[in-house]
C-alpha cells in the first residue's frame, strides 16, 4: 500500500517484539528497513534516506525501551528527533537590510509558485511586519506573467514595477530598486521567470540580476510535491546562486513532502515559509516538527500524545473507549468530549494531527470549525436528557423546539444528527481496527 | 530478435532514412515550413485564409490596425510577441517515428546521460550480477521516481530473469533492464503502440485538460493548438481557468501565438459557463477541435474536484460522447504524489490520458510506469520545453530508447550472434 504511515509499517515488527524488554539488533534492522521504505515513499531522496537510516540505526541499537512507550514508539521517537534535528528549528525570519530597501529575489523551476508566493510574502511583510513592499515583474518570458503579477498587486493594492517584456530582467530589477528608494518602499521582491537549473543561459541571467542588485535574500521556491530530483534542483540553484532560504509551496495538498527533507539535507539552508493554498493570505511560517511528522505519515502524533496525556485522565479515557466499542456513545459524552478537546486547541488542528484523518470519510466531509462548536454546544444543551441519550427520539416538533432554544435552524440540527451518526460509525470502525492491531492509543475525544 | 536490435532497427535506421528523405523531398519540406511560419501579427501566415476570427476578435483586430496606423500601440507588452515568436517558434517537424526518437533523444539528453552513465558505471563496477548490483540498480530506478514498490517488483522479476537466462555478466543485463521497463509500462496487453488522441468524426472533438497547479496545462494547450492548427484543423480554446491571476490572459496569449480562437469570460466567472460558450462557439464555427483549459487544483480539495466534474458534465450534455479526451497533466518533477493525483482526477473526470511535462529537465517522471500499470492510464503526450513546438506524442519504446540511447547505439550485433 502506498502512503502507509511509519507507525502502520512498524506494527508487524512491534508485534514480534512485544513483551521483550529490549530491542535487539535484528529488530532494529527490521524497523529501520521500514523507516527506509516509509521515507522513500514520502519522496525523500534515496541518498538522504541512506545516511539517515544509518544514523537512526546507530542510535536505536541497544536502546532501553522506555516504560511508558512501546519499542515501536521508541523507534518512531528516535526517527522523529533525528528528522526534526535535520530539518532545523523554526526560521521564519526575513533579512532586513541596513539601508533600505531590503531586496528579495524569488527563483525556482517553472510552475513552482514564485509569482503567487511573491504576492503572499509581500502580504506577510505588510500585515505582520508593517512593511511597504514593492513587487518587481522580472519574468519577461512566460506569456502573461507580468499581468499575473499585476493582478496580484491589484488584489493586494500594492504597487508593481514592470517594464513590459522587451526590457532586460537585470534592468527591471535595478530600476525597481531605484523606484523603491524614490517612493519609500522598504522591501523589493523580484519575481523571476521559472527556469531549469541546467539552463546555463537563464541561470546566468539570475547571476547577473544577483550581481546587479545584491539581494539580501534569495529564496528558492520549491513545490512540495517534488520527487527525487529535488536534491539536484536545490543543489544546483544553491551552487550557482548561494540561496539564503527555501519557500515550500502547495503544502495544502496531500503530498508527504519528503522533498523538504532532501533540500534541507543537501543545502543546509532553512525552509522559511510554507504555501498553504492559492490565496494570497495562505502563507505560514514553516514548522520543521510538523513537517517531520507529515513525512512519516503520522500526523503530528507525538504532539497529540503529549496533549492528550496532559488533558485527559486515564480513567475517563478508558470509559470512553469501552463506550465507543459498544457504540453506546451519547450526545452527553459528545458534549463532555468537546469540552476536553476545546482545552487542547483549535479543532481542525487537532483533526489534522490524527494519522489518516484526511482519509476518513466521516471526517473529510464533516468540517470542524470552532464557531460551529459553539452552535453544536448550544444545540445539545437545548436537548432534554432523554434526547441526549437517545437521538432516535428526535422528530420534527422536537427539532423545532431545539432550534428555537439554541438559536439555530432545523437543518443545522439535522446536520449535527447526521454527523453524530457518522462519527459513531467511525468510532466503531476505529476501535475495531485498534483492537485488531493492538495499538494502545487513546484519543480523548474518540 | 533481441530487444535492443528491435529498437535499433526501428529508431536508428529510421533516423538515417529520415535524413535521406529530407534531402530528397525538399519541396515538401519547404511547404511544411511555409505553412507554419505564420505570425499572428504580421498577417503573413494568413495566406491560406484559414484563420477565422470571431466577431469580437475581428473587431479587436481592426481596432488594433487602426491604432497602429495612427502610430499608437495598444499596449507595450503585446508588441513584443513578434520578437518572441521569432525566438520561440520553430517550424514544426513531421512526427514520424525516427523524428520522435531523435527529439526524445535530444529532449532527454540530460536524463539519458545521467541515467545511462549510471547504468554503465554500475556495469563497470560490478563484473558479476550479484546482490550489490541489484541494490544499486534499485537505487538508480528509485532516483527516477519509479516508486519503491514498482522498483522492488521489477528487481524481483529481473533477478528471476537473470537466473532463467543464466546471465552472469553485467553487460548483458542492460538489455533485460530496458526490456523490463517497457514491459512494465505495457503490462500484458501486447498493444505496444503509440496511443494517439481520440477524435470525433462528426466534429467537434473536445479535449478537457485537468491537473494540479502549475504542471503545464495552459502551456500544453497552446502547444497542442499549434500542432492541430498546423495539421489544418480549426481549433477553438476555452479559457476555463477563471480563478488564477492572469490565467485568461495567458491562454489568450497562447491562442494568439497559435493563431486560434479563444473563448473567454471575465475573471471570476463560472468556468462551466465558459466551457458551455466554448462548445456553442465551436459548433457554430464548425471548429474541428475545442480544447478546454481549467484551473489547477490539488486533488484533495473536494469542492474543486466537484466543480471539475460539473464542467465535464456540461460537455457530456452538449456533445454526445464528449469529451473525447480528458488529459491529466503531470509534471515529471513530481514524485509519488502523482499517483494520488491520477487516482483522484480519474475518479472525478474519468481521465483518458496523461501529458507528462517538463521532461527537458533532469527529472524522469518514472511514476508514469506505476500509473500505467496500476490504473491503466496511458501517457499520450510529453512536454519537452516551453516553446510552441516542444510537444511530442509519447512512445514508450522511444522513451526507453531515450534513456538507453548510448547503450543501444553501442550495441554490437556481432556480439549477439556469437552468443546466440
Ligand atoms: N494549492 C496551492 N497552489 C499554489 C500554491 N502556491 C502557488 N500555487 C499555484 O501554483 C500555480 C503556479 O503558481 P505560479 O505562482 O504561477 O508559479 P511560478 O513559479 O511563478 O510559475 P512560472 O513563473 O511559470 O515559473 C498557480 O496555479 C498557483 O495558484 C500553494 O501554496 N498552494
Ligand atoms: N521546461 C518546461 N517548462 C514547461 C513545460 N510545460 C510547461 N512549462 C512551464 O511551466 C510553467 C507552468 O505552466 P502553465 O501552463 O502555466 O501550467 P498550468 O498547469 O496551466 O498552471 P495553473 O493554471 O496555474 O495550474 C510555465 O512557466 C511553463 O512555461 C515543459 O514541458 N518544459
Ligand atoms: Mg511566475
Ligand atoms: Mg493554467
Amino acid at each position: 500500500m502506498a502512503f502507509e504511515g511509519l507507525s502502520d509499517r512498524l506494527q508487524e515488527t512491534i508485534k514480534k517484539i512485544k513483551g521483550k524488554g529490549k530491542v535487539d539488533e535484528q529488530d532494529v534492522k527490521e524497523m529501520t528497513r521500514e523507516v527506509r521504505l516509509a521515507l522513500l515513499e514520502a519522496d525523500v531522496n534515496f541518498k538522504v534516506v541512506k545516511d539517515f537510516v544509518k544514523r537512526v540505526r546507530e542510535r536505536a541499537v541497544g536502546q532501553e525501551v522506555m516504560e511508558s512507550l512501546t519499542p515501536g514508539q521508541q523507534v518512531i521517537k528516535v526517527v522523529k528527533e533525528e528528522l526534526t534535528d535535520l530539518m532545523g528549528g523554526d526560521e521564519s525570519k526575513i533579512a532586513v537590510a541596513k539601508r533600505p530597501p531590503t531586496v528579495i529575489m524569488m527563483v525556482g523551476l517553472q510552475g513552482a509558485g514564485k509569482t503567487t508566493t511573491t504576492g503572499k510574502l509581500a502580504n506577510v511583510l505588510r500585515k505582520n511586519h508593517n512593511r511597504k513592499p514593492l513587487l518587481a515583474a522580472a519574468d519577461v518570458y512566460r506569456p502573461a506573467a507580468i499581468q499575473q503579477l499585476e493582478t496580484i498587486g491589484k488584489q493586494l493594492t500594492m504597487p508593481v514595477h514592470s517594464e513590459g517584456t522587451e526590457a532586460d530582467p537585470v534592468d527591471i530589477a535595478k530600476n525597481a530598486i531605484e523606484k523603491a528608494k524614490e517612493d519609500n518602499h522598504d522591501y523589493v521582491i523580484v519575481d523571476t521567470a521559472g527556469r531549469l537549473h541546467v539552463d546555463g543561459e537563464l541561470m546566468g541571467e539570475l547571476q547577473r540580476i544577483k550581481e546587479a542588485v545584491n539581494p539580501d535574500e534569495i529564496f528558492l521556491v520549491v513545490d512540495a510535491m517534488t520527487g527525487q530530483d529535488a536534491v539536484n534542483v536545490a543543489q544546483s540553484f544553491d551552487d550557482q546562486l548561494d540561496i539564503t532560504g527555501v519557500l515550500l509551496t502547495k503544502l495544502d495538498g496531500d503530498t508527504r513532502g519528503g522533498a523538504a527533507l532532501s533540500i534541507k539535507a543537501v543545502t543546509g539552508k532553512p525552509i522559511k515559509y510554507a504555501g498553504m493554498g492559492e490565496k494570497l493570505d495562505q502563507l505560514e511560517p514553516f514548522h520543521p516538527e510538523r513537517m517531520a511528522s507529515r513525512i512519516l505519515g503520522m500526523g503530528d502524533m507525538l504532539t497529540l500524545i503529549e496533549k492528550a496525556q496532559t488533558q485527559v485522565d486515564e480513567k475517563q479515557a478508558k470509559e470512553l473507549e469501552s463506550k465507543m466499542r459498544t457504540a453506546s456513545f451519547t450526545f452527553e459524552d459528545f458534549l463532555d468530549q468537546m469540552e476536553q478537546v476545546k482545552n487542547m486547541g483549535p479543532l481542525d488542528e487537532i483533526i489534522n494531527m490524527i494519522p489518516g484523518a484526511n482519509k476518513m470519510k466521516g471526517l473529510k466531509n464533516a468540517s470542524f470549525d470552532d464557531k460551529q462548536i459553539v452552535h453544536v454546544e448550544a444545540i445539545i444543551q437545548s436537548m432534554t436528557k432523554k434526547e441526549r441519550q437517545d437521538p432516535s427520539l428526535m422528530n420534527a416538533s422536537r427539532k423545532k423546539r431545539i432550534a428555537k432554544g439554541s438559536g439555530t435552524s432545523v437543518s443545522e440540527i439535522n446536520r449535527l444528527l447526521k454527523q453524530f451518526e457518522e462519527m459513531k460509525k467511525m468510532m466503531k470502525q476505529m476501535s475495531n481496527t485498534k483492537g485488531k492491531k493492538g495499538k494502545g492509543m487513546n484519543f480523548p475525544f474518540m | 530478435m533481441s530487444f535492443f536490435k528491435k529498437l535499433k532497427d526501428r529508431f536508428v535506421k529510421g533516423e538515417e532514412e529520415q535524413q535521406e528523405s529530407t534531402s530528397q523531398n525538399e519541396p515538401k519540406n519547404e511547404s511544411l515550413e511555409e505553412a507554419d511560419s505564420f505570425n499572428p501579427y504580421t498577417g503573413e501566415a494568413y495566406k491560406g485564409g484559414e484563420v477565422v476570427y470571431s466577431k469580437a476578435e475581428e473587431e479587436e483586430r481592426l481596432r488594433k490596425e487602426a491604432l497602429e496606423a495612427e502610430g499608437k500601440s495598444l499596449d507595450g507588452e503585446t508588441e513584443t510577441y513578434e520578437d518572441k515568436l521569432d525566438r520561440l517558434s520553430v517550424p514544426s517537424e513531421p512526427t514520424d517515428e525516427a523524428n520522435i526518437a531523435s527529439k526524445f533523444k535530444k529532449g532527454l539528453e540530460k536524463t539519458r546521460t545521467s541515467f545511462s552513465t549510471k547504468i554503465n558505471d554500475l556495469v563497470a563496477k560490478y563484473r558479476t550480477v550479484d546482490e550489490d548490483f541489484f541494490e544499486e540498480l534499485e537505487e538508480i530506478l528509485i532516483s527516477a521516481d519509479v516508486g519503491v514498490n514498482t522498483v522492488m517488483e521489477m528487481i524481483d522479476e529481473l533477478e528471476m530473469e537473470v537466473k532463467r537466462r543464466n546471465i552472469k555478466d553485467t553487460s548483458q543485463v542492460k538489455e533485460v533492464i530496458s526490456e523490463k521497463l517497457v514491459e512494465i509500462y505495457y503490462g500484458n496487453d501486447e498493444a505496444e503502440e503509440v496511443e494517439g488522441l481520440n477524435e470525433n468524426p462528426d466534429g467537434p472533438t473536445v479535449y478537457l485538460f485537468v491537473g494540479v497547479n502549475g504542471v503545464g496545462k495552459t502551456t500544453t494547450i497552446g502547444k497542442l493548438a499549434h500542432r492541430l492548427k498546423s495539421e489544418g484543423k480549426k481549433v477553438t480554446l476555452a479559457a476555463g481557468d477563471t480563478f488564477r491571476a492572469g490565467a485568461i490572459e495567458q491562454l489568450d496569449a497562447w491562442g494568439e501565438r497559435a493563431g486560434v480562437n479563444v473563448i473567454k469570460h471575465s475573471a471570476g466567472s463560472d468556468p462551466a459557463a465558459v466551457i458551455y460558450d466554448g462548445i456553442q462557439s465551436a459548433k457554430s464555427r464548425n471548429a474541428d477541435v475545442l480544447i478546454c483549459d481549467t484551473a489547477g487544483r490539488l486533488q484533495n480539495k473536494v469542492n474543486l474536484m466537484n466543480e471539475l466534474s460539473k464542467v465535464k458534465r456540461v460537455i457530456e450534455r452538449e456533445i454526445p460522447n464528449a469529451p473525447h479526451e480528458v488529459l491529466l497533466v503531470l509534471d515529471a518533477t513530481t514524485g509519488q504524489n502523482a499517483m494520488s493525483q491520477a487516482k483522484t482526477f480519474a475518479e472525478a473526470t474519468d481521465v483518458s490520458g496523461i501529458v507528462l511535462t517538463k521532461l527537458d529537465g533532469t527529472a524522469k517522471g518514472g511514476i508514469v510506469l506505476a500509473i500505467r500499470k496500476e490504473l491503466s492510464i496511458p501517457v499520450k503526450l510529453v512536454g519537452l520545453g516551453e516553446k510552441v513546438t516542444d510537444l511530442e506524442p509519447f512512445d514508450a519504446h522511444a522513451f526507453v530508447y531515450g534513456l538507453f540511447a548510448d547503450m543501444v547505439e553501442e550495441f554490437d550485433e556481432d556480439e549477439e550472434e556469437n552468443q546466440a
